[in-house]
């Protein structure tokens, strides 16, 4: 017998997907392609049946005659299924992910334009037990020279790419706001010279947002991210001045004038959940209908197990319940074509509906890098002035092609063998760095502390996604780019 | 497709890519053999099959009369060069065919 016989005698058997049902249908999520797919009466009868019995085609295709199909119509479900790569005979062959091209270009640059703070939230991760930022002999307000050195490295890395953005960060990002003011001016008479087009971005704890300094912002319409973990209570637990006095009260009348006076991109407020910091809906009430964001996005804070502040394991069970919740939600007002600011259902319902294939988890170190007050070159922003990561300086030679390529190497989903067998890995591919460094002294380390979880919330996200494509579709086009 | 339905844009581009590779044209009387997916020749056979051949390959008992294809691109389709411009250079070219099986002779004929 030939191997190509072999093959076609071979029973046939499912490859890997995630299978889930929505609003009365089966839907199967292909992995690695991350297709989703609507299966008809006769695609969920065979996917049903090879699960049950190992069928030859012989077998499988009596059963279905038996069962009233049509020949035509059987070979056509078969070769269907088979091409997109839902079922398939003989022995499963893995092929490794290929490596991406080399000198990827850059999209986005992240500059810490400070060091410092005016706040000493519990958690923050340069601050915490948990900091690997070494910013000791670093100076502390990042200059001009270093930012415009780090926007020229942008326009020079960014190849043929018709957009960059420059995303400030801190420290709190507004410490450094004359800084800020001339960096934006520079970026934008450099790329217009290189003609591309640029944006910006920033995050805040809000305390130092002025009349002018909104006004400025709306101006160069620069995306908004305000770092608040909800009402009084729970915001000033962890979010509080040196003195322990909680940012609240502070914050609270200058974010409201930010949304009232700053129209021209997006603003959105970041929770950060922790110890005593997880009821979801109630920060989200509190945030959209007190407060006045449209966009609320949450994330656990990151730290090691032991500490106070970590959320813990019991602790994201009840978030996980609490999202579950909201993106119910979601999907009612989804549904009857209105928009919900549950970001997290938003952001990944958009990768599933592109259906991401990753390769890496995040764009740090392949489209975005992030700079220290220094100059130094940084995986991300988290990573800013840590010995983990280092990709040169702005000054000092530019971006390290070599370290780049090598963490690329070393970081691609191919070598992250904990996900091979993941179906959630065309969304995941591995986790957050900085989580993992922090939890497992490894950035190549998959998260595997969120493992159950992830998988728990993109099956939610794809029976919400299923359940919209089938009873609002054209609430989908928002998802897509042009 | 016959066993299910591409939900999200790498579903669609996953169903092109095996068209691509599975697909093949056939003569209109043909349907799709093991393997293979059905789609006919020419534009004009999408929207109003029939005209080419009958079911048994021969011209006597069509559906619609050869020139409905003219009508087909003149209207329905907007390919340039098919026929007659009729929005500026000649509005009135078909003015004479009130249908086409019966007055298909009355189209006139259009110099450029």
């Amino acid at each position: 017998m030939s191997a190509v016989e072999a093959v076609a005698s071979a029973p046939y058997r499912q490859r890997e997907l995630h299978a889930f049902e929505a609003a009365g249908t089966h839907f199967v999520y292909l992995v690695p392609s991350g297709a989703i797919f609507a299966l008809d009466k006769i695609g969920s009868e065979i996917l049903d049946r090879i699960n049950k019995n190992n069928s030859t085609r012989e077998e499988l295709v009596g059963f279905l005659l038996e069962r009233g199909y049509e020949r035509s119509d059987i070979d056509a479900a078969l070769m269907e299924l088979e091409h997109s790569e839902v079922i398939m005979r003989g022995d499963a062959v893995h092929e490794k992910p290929k490596l991406p091209a080399k000198n990827f270009p850059l999209q986005r640059i992240v500059l810490n334009i400070t060091n410092q703070c005016n706040l000493a939230c519990t958690y923050c991760y340069e601050y915490s037990p948990d900091k690997i930022s070494k910013t000791d002999g670093k100076p502390k307000y990042m200059t001009a020279s270093v930012a415009e050195a780090s926007i020229d490295l942008l326009i020079k890395e960014a190849a043929d790419r018709p957009s960059v953005h420059v995303t400030f960060f801190g420290g709190e990002t507004l410490l450094n706001f004359p800084m800020l003011r001339s960096s934006v001016d520079y970026a934008k008479r450099k790329c217009a010279e290189a003609g591309k087009h640029v944006e910006f971005s920033l995050t805040t704890n809000a305390t130092l947002l002025t009349e002018q300094v909104v006004d400025f912002l709306a101006e160069q319409k620069v995306g908004i991210t305000v770092s608040i973990d909800g009402d009084r209570e729970l915001n000033d637990k962890m979010r509080v001045f040196s003195d322990g006095r909680g940012s609240y009260d502070v914050i609270v009348p200058r974010i409201k004038m930010l949304l009232e006076r700053h129209k021209t991109n997006s603003i959105g407020a970041r929770v950060t959940l922790s110890s005593g910091v997880s009821q979801v809906r109630r920060i989200y009430e509190h945030l959209t209908q007190d407060v006045g964001f449209a966009a609320v996005g949450f994330s656990p804070a990151t730290a090691n197990p032991n500490r106070l502040y970590s959320i813990g394991e019991t602790r994201m069970e009840t978030v996980l319940e609490g999202f579950e919740d909201l993106a119910w939600e979601y999907r009612d007002w989804a549904l009857a074509g209105r928009h919900h600011g549950f970001t997290n259902v938003n952001d990944t319902l958009k990768e599933l509906h592109t259906g991401l294939s990753k390769a890496y988890p995040c764009g740090a170190g392949l489209g975005l890098l992030g700079v220290g007050t220094a100059g130094d070159i940084n995986l991300c922003h988290r990573f800013v002035d840590s010995d983990v990561g280092q990709m040169g300086h702005v000054h000092k030679g530019g971006l390290d092609h070599g370290a780049r390529d090598q963490f690329l190497n070393t970081h691609h989903i191919g070598a992250r063998y904990d996900c091979h067998t993941c179906w959630a890995r065309p969304v995941c591919a591995g986790g957050c760095y900085h989580e993992a460094f922090v939890h497992y002294g490894d950035t190549s380390a998959a998260t595997l502390h969120y493992c159950d979880w992830i998988r728990g919330w993109n099956d939610l996200c794809l029976r919400i996604y299923g359940e919209i494509s089938q009873r609002n579709p054209s609430f989908l086009d928002r998802f897509t780019e042009n | 497709m016959h066993s299910m339905k591409p939900i999200n844009r790498k579903a669609r581009k996953v169903e092109a890519a095996m068209i691509a590779v599975t697909g093949d044209v056939q003569a209109l009387q043909l349907r799709g053999g093991e393997g293979k997916i059905y789609y006919p020749m020419g534009c004009t056979l999408n929207f109003t099959p029939g005209w080419e051949v009958d079911v048994s390959g021969g011209t006597a008992g069509l559906c619609q009369p050869v020139e409905r294809d003219l009508f087909d691109c003149h209207l329905g389709c907007g390919w340039p060069a098919q026929v007659p411009d009729h929005l500026n250079n000649a509005p009135d070219w078909t003015d004479k065919c009130a249908s086409a099986a019966n007055d298909w002779r009355k189209i006139d004929i259009v110099f450029p």
